[in-house]
């Protein structure tokens, strides 16, 4: 099964929108709880990092009979140090958006501890795709 | 121990979720920052927070929270109210700080 979500750089009021449609679809299948709790933080972080950094993105989603895979494609800024923005408590977020409780620099992180296998492909200025792949087993 | 038990327990008031007062609450959470509460609560956790915008029911949905309390007498946005009738999360508040809040909540739930 085959899902794509479009989502919009600085517009909060949909953030979460596909990770709650993945979660439904996940349960329809009957997957195992723990794993779509998982796919859930996974998927969460992901969508709102396109949505507190980058302009505009896709999220595709790939539900095959052994696990998930969800990639995450922006425009955006790109991450300029990858190492320094998988570091737990390292955030470039705007004031707005941690005024809100976001960018407190977890999410990477998050991501990282949730997911079987995680990339991130990333261009200065041009963008940032995030590949996160959960087993179902 | 249900959520209406805990309610009357601490006077709180019920924003939205009227008829969800028999959540079942296992545990609670204390966090502002959503990741964290992404990251670390638990299923059937109360979550304790001063954020009222809307993106706190999404989080709690998403986590199967038993309901989100509002600390220092702070108000659900109409957003929120909105979105926590339609994904069933009871909202409640209280005029405590979240210190004493969590405080008298783990005495009551341990």
């Amino acid at each position: 099964m085959h899902f794509e979500y479009k989502v919009e750089g600085g517009d909060f009021t949909l953030a979460g929108y596909a990770s709650s449609q993945i979660k439904k679809t996940l349960k329809q299948l009957g997957a195992d709880p723990a794993v779509i709790k998982r796919v859930v933080v996974a998927l969460y972080e992901a969508e709102v990092n396109i949505v507190a950094h980058a302009y505009r993105g896709v999220i595709y989603a790939d539900i095959q009979p052994g696990g998930i895979i969800l990639r995450l494609v922006d425009e955006g800024p790109g991450i300029p140090d990858v190492e320094m923005a998988m570091t737990k408590g390292f955030s470039t977020a705007s004031p707005q958006v941690r005024e809100m409780g976001f960018g407190a620099g977890m999410g990477l992180p998050n991501i990282s501890e949730n997911a079987d296998s995680f990339s991130i492909e990333t261009e200065v200025n041009k963008g940032t795709t995030l590949t996160i792949e959960i087993n179902f087993k | 121990m249900t959520l209406r038990e805990i309610k009357e327990s601490l006077n709180l008031k019920v924003y939205s979720g009227e008829n969800l007062l028999e959540n079942e609450v296992t545990g609670g959470y204390a966090s502002d920052l959503l990741s964290d509460v992404m990251g670390h609560a638990s299923e059937g956790d109360l979550w304790i927070t001063l954020q009222t915008h809307k993106n706190v029911v999404g989080v709690a949905s998403l986590k199967d929270l038993s309901a989100i309390i509002l600390v220092k007498g702070f108000t659900p946005d109409k957003e929120t109210l909105d979105m926590a009738g339609n994904e069933n999360i009871p909202v409640l508040g209280t005029d405590m700080e979240t210190f004493e809040f969590c405080g008298v909540l783990y005495n009551l739930l341990k």
